[in-house]
C-alpha cells in the first residue's frame, strides 16, 4: 500500500509564543505519527489575510487537514497528540501498521 | 458635555432620536431578538456610508455575503456594485461545510482580527458592521476567549478610527444580550424589540445608552419598508407652526361663513360625528372646492373610489373632472391591509410624491380598530405632526358615538386647528342634524350650533338652534317658552333630546 500523503495547513498569528508552541507541537506529532507522509504549510494570517479570508479562518492556531478527505479543522491547543489525531481523523502509524 | 461628532445611520428616524446618528469612531451595539431586522439595519448603515463616500466593511457570522447581497437587493441596494467600486468589503465568516473541532482553550481570534484589519485597509473603511456576535458561538464555544478577543477587535477598530455597529442577540424580555458582551464592549447600546400587540407584530427601537451624548428616551416603532428600516419618531417631531393667513373654501358656503371665511391654508380640521351625519359629503365638498391650481389627495379607508364618486354625485358634486385633470388622487384601501406604522409611511410617501394642497382622510377612526390604543395614539400624533409640518390643508373625519369617548377625537382634537362637530338632534320625534365649530385656532368663529340639511345640492347650513342649551353636554334643554329661532316646525316648548348615533 502506498503511504497516505497528508496535506496540512497551520494558521497562526505572527511570532507569538502561542504560534511557536503550535508549530512545534504539530511538527512533533507529524514526525512521530506521519513519518515522511505529510506536507505541512504554516500560514501567518498577518501576512496572508486574504488566504485566511478565503479559508474562513477565525481562530489561531487552526490546523486544516486539506488532504485526504474529509476536510477537517482543529482549533486551539495541540498538546494532546491523541486528540489531535482523532480530531483530524488521522489514524496513528501504529494502528495503520497493525491493520496491514 | 464634550461635543461628540455623529455619523448618519442611514435611518432618518434613528438619526432624529439619536440627535444625529452614532458617535463617530465608537462602537454602537444593537441588541435585538429574532426578527428585529438587525442585518437590514447593519446593511443600511454601510449602504448609507457607501453613498456618502465612507466605505464600509461588513463582517458576517451567520448569512453568507452572497445571501446578504441578494436579500437587500430588494431595497435597491447594490452591494455587489459597492464591492466592485471598493466602497464595501465583506469579511465572510459564515459557517462553511466541513467539520471543525475545538481542542483546549489556547487560541485567539487572530484570523478574524487580521481579516477585518485587512478589509478596512483595503477599502479605506470608515464604517464597520459586525453581524452578529451571537453567531460566532455557532463556530466557537469558549465564551471567555470570545469576550476577550471581541474586546481586542473593538479596541482595534477604535484605534483605526472607524465607526462600528455590532449586532447581538437578545432574548425577548431581557435587558441585555445573551452573551454578556455588549456591556463592557460598547459605550452605546440600542435595544430592538419585537412583540405581539393586538395580533400585529410591533417592532420598536430604544436607545438604552449613548455615552457622552444626548438622545431621545423611550421606545419608537419601526418598520421595514421597500426602502429599508424606517423609524417613526413621535416626540422628536417638531411642530412647525405655519402662519398662513390665507383662507380656503370649505366647499360649503354656510360653513365658510361660520368659520370666518373658510379654513386656513395650513389648518388641520377634524370633522367628528356619528354615521350618516355627512362627514364624507363634507370631504367631497372640501375636495371639490379646490382652486384651479390646487391638488387634492384623499385617503379613503371606508369606501372605494367608485362609491365615493357615486355618493358625491347624488349630492350634486362631480369629482371626476378633478381626477381627470390629475389634480385629485384617491388612495382607497382597507385599514386591515397594513399595520399603523405602514399606513403612516404610506400616507407620508403619497403626500411627498403627489405634493397636494388639500389632504383628506376619511376616516381616521377606521384605522383605530387595527392597533392598540397606544399604537393608535402614537399614529395620530405622528400623523398630525406630519400634516402640520407639511403645511397642507387637512380634513380628517372621525366616526364618534359620543363626544370625548373616541380615541381619535380625543387625540386629534388637542392638535387640530378646528373641530367641526356633527350631531343628530331629536326634536319631538323628528331627526334633525346640528353642526357646530368647537374651536377655531387663530380666528373668531360662529359660536352657534346650526341646523343643516343634506340634499341633492349638497350640504346647506341653516339657522342656529338659538335657545338650545347644553348640547355639548349631551342632555339638551331649552327654557320654557323660548322660541327655537329658525326652526318653525319645532314646538316652542318642551325638551329636546340630543341623540348620539343611530
Amino acid at each position: 500500500m502506498s503511504p497516505t500523503s497528508y496535506v496540512l495547513k497551520l494558521y497562526v498569528t505572527g511570532q507569538t509564543a502561542r504560534a511557536q508552541r503550535a508549530i512545534e507541537q504539530l511538527k512533533r506529532i507529524c514526525d512521530e505519527e506521519l513519518q515522511g507522509t505529510y506536507h505541512v504549510e504554516v500560514v501567518d494570517v498577518l501576512e496572508h489575510p486574504d488566504i485566511a479570508e478565503d479559508q474562513n479562518v477565525l481562530a489561531t492556531p487552526t490546523v486544516v487537514k486539506e488532504l485526504p478527505p474529509p476536510m477537517r479543522r482543529l482549533i486551539g491547543d495541540l498538546s494532546d497528540t491523541e486528540k489531535v489525531l482523532v480530531g483530524l481523523n488521522i489514524q496513528p502509524l501504529a494502528v495503520r501498521g497493525g491493520s496491514e | 458635555m464634550t461635543h461628540v461628532e455623529k455619523v448618519p445611520t442611514g435611518i432618518e428616524g434613528l438619526d432624529l432620536i439619536s440627535r444625529g446618528g452614532f458617535p463617530r469612531g465608537r462602537t454602537t451595539v444593537f441588541a435585538g431578538s429574532a426578527g428585529t431586522a438587525k442585518t437590514v439595519i447593519a446593511c443600511q448603515f454601510l449602504h448609507r456610508g457607501a453613498e456618502l463616500g465612507e466605505p464600509g466593511v461588513f463582517v458576517t457570522f451567520e448569512e453568507s455575503a452572497a445571501d446578504i447581497a441578494r436579500n437587500v437587493s430588494a431595497f435597491g441596494w447594490d452591494l455587489q456594485g459597492h464591492v466592485a467600486s471598493d466602497r464595501w468589503a465583506f469579511v465572510d465568516a459564515s459557517p462553511r461545510p466541513g467539520e471543525s473541532v475545538e481542542l483546549g482553550p489556547d487560541y485567539d481570534l487572530g484570523g478574524l482580527m487580521s481579516r477585518i484589519e485587512h478589509a478596512v485597509k483595503k477599502v479605506g473603511a470608515k464604517r464597520v458592521a459586525i453581524d452578529s456576535v451571537g453567531a460566532i458561538f455557532s463556530q466557537l464555544t469558549d465564551a471567555s476567549i470570545i469576550r476577550r478577543e471581541l474586546f481586542a477587535i473593538m479596541w482595534s477598530l477604535r484605534e483605526m478610527g472607524v465607526t462600528s455597529l455590532v449586532t447581538v442577540e437578545r432574548a425577548e424580555g431581557s435587558e441585555v444580550g445573551r452573551f454578556g458582551v455588549e456591556e463592557f464592549v460598547a459605550d452605546n447600546v440600542i435595544l430592538l424589540r419585537n412583540r405581539l400587540d393586538s395580533d400585529n407584530r410591533r417592532r420598536t427601537v430604544e436607545i438604552l445608552k449613548m455615552r457622552g451624548t444626548d438622545h431621545q428616551k423611550g421606545e419608537y416603532p419601526f418598520t421595514v419598508t421597500s426602502q429599508g428600516v424606517q423609524v417613526i419618531p413621535l416626540s422628536a417631531m417638531q411642530l412647525t407652526q405655519g402662519a398662513a393667513n390665507e383662507r380656503i373654501s370649505t366647499g360649503v358656503s354656510g360653513l365658510d361663513a361660520m368659520s370666518g371665511g373658510g379654513f386656513f391654508r395650513d389648518a388641520m380640521v377634524l370633522a367628528a360625528g356619528p354615521t350618516g351625519t355627512g362627514k364624507t359629503l363634507l370631504v367631497s365638498s372640501f375636495l371639490n372646492a379646490a382652486g384651479p391650481q390646487e391638488r387634492c389627495l384623499l385617503f379613503a379607508y371606508e369606501e372605494s373610489r367608485d362609491q365615493m364618486f357615486r355618493n358625491a354625485l347624488s349630492s350634486g358634486i362631480d369629482l371626476e373632472p378633478l381626477e381627470r385633470e390629475g389634480r385629485l388622487k384617491i388612495v382607497a384601501m382597507y385599514p386591515e391591509v397594513a399595520v399603523l406604522e405602514d399606513h403612516l409611511l404610506r400616507i407620508k410617501s403619497e403626500i411627498e410624491t403627489f405634493q397636494p394642497d388639500r389632504v383628506a382622510i376619511d376616516s381616521l377612526s377606521a384605522l383605530e380598530r387595527i392597533g392598540s390604543p397606544k399604537a393608535f395614539r402614537e399614529f395620530t400624533v405622528a400623523l398630525s405632526s406630519y400634516l402640520r409640518a407639511h403645511g397642507v390643508a387637512a380634513l380628517l373625519t372621525t366616526t364618534t358615538p359620543m363626544l370625548g369617548t373616541s380615541a381619535t377625537e380625543h387625540e386629534v382634537s388637542t392638535v387640530a386647528d378646528a373641530i367641526i362637530l356633527l350631531r343628530y338632534v331629536e326634536v319631538q320625534g323628528r331627526m334633525r342634524r346640528a353642526l357646530g365649530i368647537l374651536k377655531m385656532r387663530g380666528s373668531h368663529n360662529d359660536p352657534d350650533l346650526r341646523e343643516y340639511r343634506i340634499s341633492g345640492e349638497g350640504m346647506t347650513i341653516l339657522d342656529p338652534f338659538r335657545s338650545v342649551r347644553g348640547i355639548l353636554g349631551g342632555t339638551t334643554f331649552y327654557p320654557e317658552g323660548a322660541g327655537l329661532d329658525g326652526s318653525s316646525e319645532v314646538a316652542t316648548s318642551g325638551m329636546i333630546r340630543f341623540t348620539e348615533g343611530a
